[in-house]
């Protein structure tokens, strides 16, 4: 490993590669992919990139286990041998917040529903320094609705890394949010999921060049995944970074869309 | 601010009320004056406590058991879609069968007391209250139950700490209309057949043509179920206080004007 474990903020457990293979979900009989394979590098960042409608968020979901069993089929593994299910986190698109719940709750809302309130309980402490770690110590007792968009998403970001799972499933996080905001809390999710192995499912192509270890795109008909090979150098790069400028637009094209009408 | 207007208006009402008695001279077996009313009131205050009694705990009890039904049935028609096929059509029907029309059997199967009043009014609260918190349950943010899925709660866990108490404010609507209405359904089944209750005041005094006295249970009546609604409503407020309160003030203009409407 290049890193030690205090770049890895409040991880306990070795991520693993996840691959799938043979990916297919359709919809009343309607196929949206069929024999799909995905690799996801251990520690590693990878954003999976497409239209909207496209079936990337499928994808995610399929990985995720979210998917009724007759409409999605697939093999997944992992580079340890152990199986996936119950090593991942989830973020959706806006931050999933339980409304009625204070900022503390919801970020154990994990330990809440699997043990109850002993649980509840028993990770408060731990609760509250990952509050700290996204800047919102001292507004553990807030309702969401007393926080701006951003904050919000910093409580579930917060709570994703409350679960610490060694895998993170991300789709499109952060796209209810405003320009700034958006690029503050890039850097900070880079910052924090640091050596766990990551999805992101995004239709932003700055986005992913900005973040990514890897770049899966989704695009087509029917729809196929090309990799593509991000700037170098240590996400978060910056937005004026020459080479990154020049490959939005090989991605709009590969995407699909004229670099025009963009 | 807000009691002072109400007061203003009630005040107003009954003047106005007064002055067309006045002017119009019916006579009070017709329609009596305020004054009369009241009067009736004070001096027969006994009687109509004794009977108002009777009538608030049927509609109290009548409330309870009928959101506790009510909600049972909701969890059930969202935990299983047999439920959902079965139950569905009963809930409606418990709404389109007029309770006038049930009541005469309603008190031949529960008899005279209590019970058959009690059951009246549940029935009448039922369905709003079945319905508005189906409704609610149905509706919880389904990226939030994904979450919690990924999270490895059980349905159990999910319906528990997420669907119910995101349904809650939904169940409160419900819960408003069925306080606005559950009287109905008390006063109905004291009508038909009964020895107590305002229901039974009101159709004698009807009979001897003593309108002052069953205006007067009438005002009782108004009274305990403003007393009923506005309690419920700050007990429901409290409760949901996470909710933007825009949407709470529409549930009460709601129920509200449709409590008038089926009065």
């Amino acid at each position: 490993m290049l890193h030690g474990m205090d770049d890895r903020p409040g991880m306990t457990q070795e991520a693993p590669s996840v691959f799938l293979r043979g990916a297919a979900v359709r919809f009343d009989g309607r196929p949206v992919f069929e024999g799909l394979d995905l690799d996801l590098p251990a520690g590693r960042w990878t954003c999976l990139l497409g239209e909207s409608g496209v079936g990337k968020s499928s994808l995610l979901r399929l990985i995720a286990g979210l998917c009724a069993p007759q409409e999605a089929e697939g093999a997944l593994s992992c580079s340890d041998g152990l199986a996936l299910a119950g090593r991942t986190a989830y973020m959706g698109q806006g931050d999933l917040l339980a409304p009625w719940a204070t900022v503390l709750q919801n970020v154990l809302l994990g330990a809440r529903l699997r043990g109850g309130r002993p649980a509840e309980r028993a990770g408060q402490s731990r609760a509250r320094e990952v509050l700290a770690r996204v800047g919102l110590g001292g507004r553990e007792g807030a309702l969401p609705a007393q926080l701006s968009g951003g904050m919000r998403q910093r409580v579930a970001l917060a709570r994703t890394l409350f679960e610490d799972r060694p895998v993170v499933l991300m789709d499109e996080p952060f796209s209810a949010l405003d320009a700034v905001t958006r690029h503050r809390l890039q850097g900070l999710a880079v910052e924090l999921l640091h050596g766990r192995t990551v999805l992101m499912v995004t239709h932003d192509p700055l986005e992913a060049l900005r973040l990514a270890d890897r770049i899966d795109v989704l695009a087509g008909s029917p729809p196929r995944l090309r990799p593509v090979m991000p700037p170098a150098g240590r996400a978060p790069r910056p937005l004026d970074d020459p080479a990154l400028v020049k490959q939005v637009e090989a991605l709009l094209s590969v995407l699909g869309a004229p670099a025009a009408a963009a | 601010m807000k009691g002072a207007r109400v007061l203003v208006v009630a005040l107003g009402l009954l003047l106005a009320w007064e002055a067309l008695v006045r002017v119009t001279a019916v006579p009070p077996f017709i329609l009596p004056a305020p004054l009369a009313v009241t009067m009736q009131i004070v001096s027969q205050a006994e009687l109509l406590l004794h009977h108002g009694w009777i009538t608030a705990v049927e509609i109290l009890l009548g409330l309870f058991f009928g959101t506790l039904v009510g909600m049972a049935s909701a969890l059930l028609i969202v935990a299983s879609r047999p439920a959902r096929a079965w139950l569905m059509p009963l809930l409606v029907i418990s709404q389109a069968l007029p309770v006038f029309a049930l009541a005469p059997l309603l008190t031949l199967w529960f008899g005279y007391g209590l019970a058959s009043k009690v059951v009246m009014a549940s029935l009448i609260i039922y369905f709003p209250v079945a319905a508005a918190f189906a409704d609610g349950l149905r509706r919880t943010e389904p990226g939030l139950i994904d979450l919690a899925r990924v999270m490895g709660a059980s349905p159990w866990a999910i319906l528990f700490h997420l669907r119910i108490p995101a349904a809650l404010p939904a169940l409160a609507s419900g819960l408003r209309v069925a306080a606005a209405t559950a009287p109905i359904g008390a006063v109905v089944g004291e009508w038909v057949g009964s020895s107590r209750g305002l229901g039974y005041l009101m159709l004698h005094a009807n009979a001897r043509l003593q309108v002052d006295l069953m205006f007067a249970a009438l005002a009782l009546l108004a009274t305990f179920s403003l007393i009923l609604y506005f309690t419920l409503d700050a007990i429901l407020r409290r409760l949901t206080a996470w909710q933007p309160e825009s949407d709470s003030d529409s549930a009460t203009g709601f129920s509200l004007s449709s409590q008038k409407e089926s009065l």
